[in-house]
Order: C-alpha cells, then structure tokens, then sequence
C-alpha cells in the first residue's frame, strides 16, 4: 500500500509537478516512460514518489519514447491504469504508437508538456507535438495553467476509462510557460482524488486467464474501415461523458470546465480563437482593450482539441454582433493556413452570421506572446469589422523578424 | 496437459495445442514448429506478443485467431516492450491484489523474426533484455524479411540471394556477413541465451523449459527454414534444417549468464556446408565457376566458429 502524501489546501507548484501528482493520486499501475525537455521533470517526480514508497505501481524506464508507449500498450493490455508523459521529439517518435494505442482502444493517460519540433532543435514551447497527435485518435485537453493541468489529468483518467469511451487521452500544458512556472495550486487529498477516478475497469484483460483474448489483430479491406469508423464513433460520442466527468468534478472542487471556454463573448464585435498558455495573456489584453479602448473583444479557447467541438464554436461564432473571428495557430502550418484556422473557418461554414476569419501564425519555438501584441491583433480585427471586409492578408505571421509575411487575399465585402 | 518430458514424436504429435492448426502459414514453414513447441514446454499460462512479421499476419486476420493464449501485436518493432510492459503490470497487479487469478502461474513470451529482432527491433529487445525482465525472447530467425517478400535482413548470411541483395552476373547475392545476435544478447548478461533448432526437437524443448523457468531475461535464436524463400521444397523443412545443424551453419548452444557456453548438439558426421547451399535455390549461383570463391569462404567462417565455439566451452569463460 502506497504511503499518503499530506498536501496543503494551497501548494505552490509548476505544471510538471502538478501533473505528476495527479499521476502519483490515480494510482496508477504501470508508468512507462523516457525523459525529455520540458516534461522530464514529470518523471523525475514520479521517480522520487516511487523511490519514498508513495506508489506502489511499476515504473519501467524505457530506452526511448517509443519504447515508452509500446510498454504503455503492454501494459494496458494487461488490465491496469496506465499513464505516461511527454514532449516534442519524443511525441514524434511514439506517434506510430500513438496510433496502434488509440485503435487498439487501450486507455492510457499521456501528459504532453507541448514543445517545437526540430529542425531547427528547440526545446521551447510551441504546439507542434499537440497538432501532430490531432488525427491520432486520442482525446486531447489543454491546460492553460497548472491548477488545469493538475485537475484535466485526474478527468483524463475518468474519461478514458470510462467504458463508454476506452480511448486514450492526452492532457497538454505548454513547456515553460505552464510547465515550470510555480502557481498556486488547490489539490485534492489523496484519498479525494482517488475516489473521483475510481477503481480501474479492466476490459480484455490479457491477465484473465479464463478468458484468452487476441490484442492488435489484422484487418485489411474487409474490415479495416469498419474498425476506423468504429472508432471515430466513439471520439465524436465522448463529449457526452467528458461532459459529465466535468460537472462531476465541478460538484467535487467548485471549478468548472467547459469543452469549450469563452470570456467576454456575449457582446463581443470581434473574437480571438486561441489554445494553452496563451489563453490568459489574450483575456488581459481583451479585457484592458475593452475598459481603455471600448473594443469589444471575446476569448474563445477549445479546451478539447480533439474531438474537436465543431458544434460548440459554431454555437459560439454565430452571433449577429461578432463580425471579425482571428485564429491564433502556435504551429508552422506546412504550407497550409493554421490547423485551428481550418478547424475553426470548417465550422463558421454552417452559421447564419458568417464572421470574417483570419489567421495568425505566433510564438513559434517560444516565442513570446505580449499583452501589446495581443491587443494590436484584436485592434486589427476590429479595423476588418469596420471597413467590413478584411483589411489584411488572411494568413499573417505575429513576432517574427525579417520582412512581413503575409498570403492570400479575401474576395469577401470589397 | 503439455508435454515436459517429450519422450517420442508420436507422443509429442498428440500434446495439447494451444496454437491453433488453423492459420496462414506457408505449407513448410518452421514457425508453427517452433511456436508450438514452445507452447507445449509448459502447463503454465502464456501472455505472448509477436512482432509484425510472417507469424503475426498468418495468426491472427480478424474475425480470426490462432491462439488459445492471451496474445498481443502493436508493431513490428516492439513485441519485446509489449511483453514486458505486461510483464509489469503483472508485478503491480500481483502487489495490489488485482489479478483475476491470483494464483495461476503465467510466462510472457516475445516472438519476432529476424527482421524485428537483428534489425528494426533490436533496440525496444536491447532495452527489455537491460530491464531485467521475466520472460523468454524468441527470435523464428528465416534470415530474411520473408513476410514481405524476401528482402535481405542483417540476419542474411553471406552469398544468400534476396530481393534487396540480388545475385546477377556482377553479385555474389549478399555481401555482408550475419550478425551474431546470439553473442550480443549473452553480452546483456542474460542468465539464458541459446540457439535451438526444430529438428533437435529434445533439446529445443528442453532449452525452452530452461528459458520459460529461468527468472530474468532469455533469449533463443531458433533456426526457422524458409520454403518460399530458401527455395526448398516444403517437405523437406526438416531435412534442410538437419543439413543446416550438421553442416554446423547453425550450431546448437546455449550461454548461460553470459558466460558459460555449452555445445548441445555435436553432429556425428560433419557436413560439408556445400550440401546445405545446394540443397537451396537461394545459393545456387554460389556453384557457377566465378562465384565458388565464395562457398569456401562460407565453410572457413563456420569452421573457426565451431572452433570459437568448443575453446569457449572448454574454457568455462
């Protein structure tokens, strides 16, 4: 039996050690796992646990972050709770695994301190890693601070779990700025915490000897589509439950999440889409805008990226009064506009009011993203909703040196 | 009931199967030999993964099963961190009193060809074998990528033709000369390496028990005739495999703690290795006037080998 951590009612901690806590209070069976900039910190943690008898599970320290899923599919395989955590590269190297996780319906937490993909080598946050994982079949909620990355870890568990679900699910917070930033954090005591994850349900226990079961199975044109359809069935359905693990876990703390959150929408004349850390910086900035300048501004920040809410930023954009919608994508796009430029200009398609939607590219390799900065985008949208159209290129690049880049032209209101 | 004591074939063609006649294997292939032998070496439970490879396609097309065991396959790489990752999930669940059966006894067991094993997977089989893990490796070695067509893998031997190292009018087929995987797995340390081969089928069973009873990491090479590869008759699987252990190609022997090396099997007659690539479509060019060069370099390599082999055995070290 694992020795109780006693814990404050307030602890100061970074998202890392937020995060590893929320593992340390799932009691989770096996972490397999390798270490890597930002989240190392996150294993080095849940090493000490184990070394000072706080976990009783088994802690594999695997040779590489492929290694590290694989003994994660393993494991879950064999009827336990299981999690691990990551960033960047070593997200890279276990995508192929993160495939064969998700299609083989194997449950595993996977905490993602979000960090650039080389070349060139970057160990600061951006959301390469978190859009690469995006058609990986797992569920993904964001972190925007360390009380959030602490609190969606112990949901995770519940959801993926959740026998209506049995998709693994990933919990990212942004390297550096949330994972080793010390906040204030309110955490549940153990007993609390393990009781709102619960026991873990084993399903095709490769441990249950009575009944022998085949994992990771071949299908080829007969079947194989059934089994991908099969499978995005179950992500588009899992808003139902990780609705219901937030309002639980609402009634438990008092803090409450939303697949999507919004600030300041109900009047707002032009929105800014944004994901992680970010979220907070673009809140100040809007509210400032709002009192100094009377701008109108909204926040709109997908807290699950994947599945990703069509419905609700539709719902959300679709508003007479907002007429100017910018996405702020922290990803090198690749020769395309932005994935949440796409996602969200995907769902601005089926609304009556048809906002104008344009696209930033910022905060690449960590970048910083001001509070000015954020106020002279949200200003320049409201200069679109002005003139009426848009008065810019609709893809821009915000913070970077060198000559202005900018490409495509709107065909709309001019 | 499995058969630990295998006194006769007959008695051996009736032990309990728990791999399954049903499957897609080549007519003549060594692997639902070797596989079934294995599964028979104990009355224990199994928890087997298997590399993507020939046993893995052929096993296991949904809505179907070959295994009466719980089975598990992610990628071509990584049966050995499968195998292990429940291995540790046993020792967590046995710790918290979650198993459901707590009392049964259980192997885990990785299976992969050449391919996974000598090459994309030697690193995930590296890092299990350091980790010090229960369970047994088992490598079908074909010595080539048989599953999708016969590519060269660094299991290839010297002079074999493949698809990716042809024999022509300027090539003598593969170049490069086989990595001895045997002697890299003892040099993890593991308390039990060995090479067996189906036709010694007493000591192959016998080396299996070894290595499931054995606590820690084992490793077993096991010699796997390739029909539609090697180019032999499916027939004759056993036959090849008497030429490949008597022409001493594949020597039978064991390393116990990386250390104490034991011959198992010392042929009467010593073939010489000429017969074996003869027996062979895929070594038939060797016999063309510009390429017989390269058999006599075949028979020098495993001449010293067998040499290597008895002064080690001799020596104890």
């Amino acid at each position: 039996m694992a020795k109780k951590f006693e814990l404050n009612e307030v602890e100061v901690w970074d998202g890392n050690y937020a995060a590893s806590q929320a593992l340390r209070q799932a009691q989770v069976d096996v972490v397999a796992a390798y270490p890597i900039t930002p989240s190392t910190p996150i294993v080095e943690n849940y090493g000490a646990y184990q070394a000072n008898g706080f976990v009783d599970g088994e802690f594999v320290m695997v040779e590489s972050e492929h290694g590290a899923m694989s003994g994660c599919v393993g494991a879950a395989a064999a009827g336990g709770r299981v999690a691990t955590a990551t960033s960047s590269q070593g997200f890279a190297l276990m995508t192929e695994v993160l495939y064969q996780a998700s299609g083989m319906r194997m449950p595993i937490v996977l905490t993602v301190v979000n960090r650039a993909l080389a070349s060139p080598l970057n160990v600061r946050g951006d959301h390469s890693d978190m859009y690469l994982g995006r058609d990986s079949g797992w569920i993904q909620l964001d972190a925007f601070n360390s009380q959030e990355a602490y609190d969606l870890t112990l949901c995770a568990f519940k959801i993926a779990e959740h026998l209506d679900v049995r998709l693994p699910t990933m919990v990212h917070q942004d390297g550096f700025t949330t994972s080793h930033k010390a906040q204030n954090v309110r955490p549940l005591q153990d007993e609390v915490a393990y009781k709102f994850v619960g026991d873990y349900k084993p399903v095709d226990d490769m441990l249950d000897f009575t009944r022998p079961v085949t994992h990771g199975a071949q299908t080829e044109e007969d079947w194989h589509f059934e089994h991908k359809a099969k499978q995005h069935k179950a992500l588009m359905d899992s808003p139902k439950v990780i609705d219901e693990v937030f309002k639980e876990f609402k009634e438990l703390t008092g803090r409450e999440y939303k697949r999507v959150e919004s600030y300041m929408m109900d009047d707002a004349e032009v929105a800014m889409v944004i994901l992680g850390s970010s979220v907070e910086t673009a809140v100040l900035a809007a509210k400032e805008l709002r009192e100094k300048e009377g701008i109108k501004v909204g926040i709109i920040a997908p807290r699950n990226f994947r599945p990703f809410p069509f419905d609700l930023i539709r719902d959300e954009l679709d508003r007479e009064n907002l007429k100017a919608v910018v996405c702020m994508d922290k990803s090198a796009p690749g020769g395309a506009m932005g994935a949440l430029f796409n996602e969200v200009a995907g769902a601005l398609t089926s609304t009556k009011a048809r906002p104008m939607v344009t696209n930033y590219i910022y905060g690449l390799g960590g970048r910083d993203f001001s509070i000015e900065e954020a106020q002279r985008i949200m200003k320049e949208q409201k200069a679109h909703a002005d003139a009426g159209h848009i008065t810019t290129q609709i893809q821009q690049f915000s913070g970077v040196r060198g000559p202005k880049l900018g490409f495509y032209e709107t065909r709309r209101g001019k | 009931m499995a058969i630990t004591n295998i006194k006769n074939l007959k008695e051996f063609s009736t032990a309990n199967e728990r791999f399954e006649g049903a499957h897609l294997l080549c007519p003549g292939c060594a692997h639902s030999m070797i596989v079934r032998e294995l599964m028979n070496a104990t009355d224990d439970n199994l928890v087997i993964a298997s590399n993507t490879g020939c046993l893995e396609v052929s096993t296991a097309v949904y809505p179907y099963t070959s295994w009466d065991t719980s089975w598990i396959h992610i990628g071509f790489e990584n049966a050995a961190t499968a195998a292990t990752g429940a291995e540790a999930m046993f020792k967590a669940r046995k710790r918290k009193g979650t198993l459901p059966n707590p009392d049964a006894p259980v192997k885990f067991v990785a299976f992969g060809g050449d391919g996974s094993t000598f090459d994309i997977g030697f690193q995930w089989l590296s890092g299990a074998m350091e980790r010090g893990h229960d369970f047994t490796y088992i490598c079908l070695d074909n010595e080539n990528y048989a599953n999708t067509g016969g590519q060269r893998s660094s299991a290839t031997p010297v002079g074999a033709h493949t698809s990716t190292a042809q024999a022509g009018s300027v090539s003598y087929g593969k170049k490069q000369k086989k990595k001895d995987i045997v002697a890299i797995m003892a040099a993890h340390g593991a308390p039990y390496v060995a090479q067996l081969a189906p036709n010694k089928w007493k000591s192959m069973a016998k080396g299996f028990q070894k290595a499931l009873e054995t606590e820690g990491p084992c490793f077993i090479n096991t010699v796997s005739a390739c029909t539609t590869e090697w180019k032999f008759d499916p027939k004759d699987t056993i036959h090849i495999t008497d030429l490949a252990t008597d022409s001493l190609m594949f020597p039978i022997y064991e390393i116990i703690n990386g250390t104490e090396l034991n011959i198992l099997y010392r042929p009467k007659n010593i073939i010489p290795v000429e017969e074996y690539l003869a027996a062979q479509g895929r070594y038939k060019h060797l016999f063309k006037p510009q390429y017989r060069h390269v058999i006599d370099e075949i028979q020098k390599d495993i001449d010293a080998k067998w040499e290597y082999l008895q002064r080690r055995e001799e020596a104890k070290v």
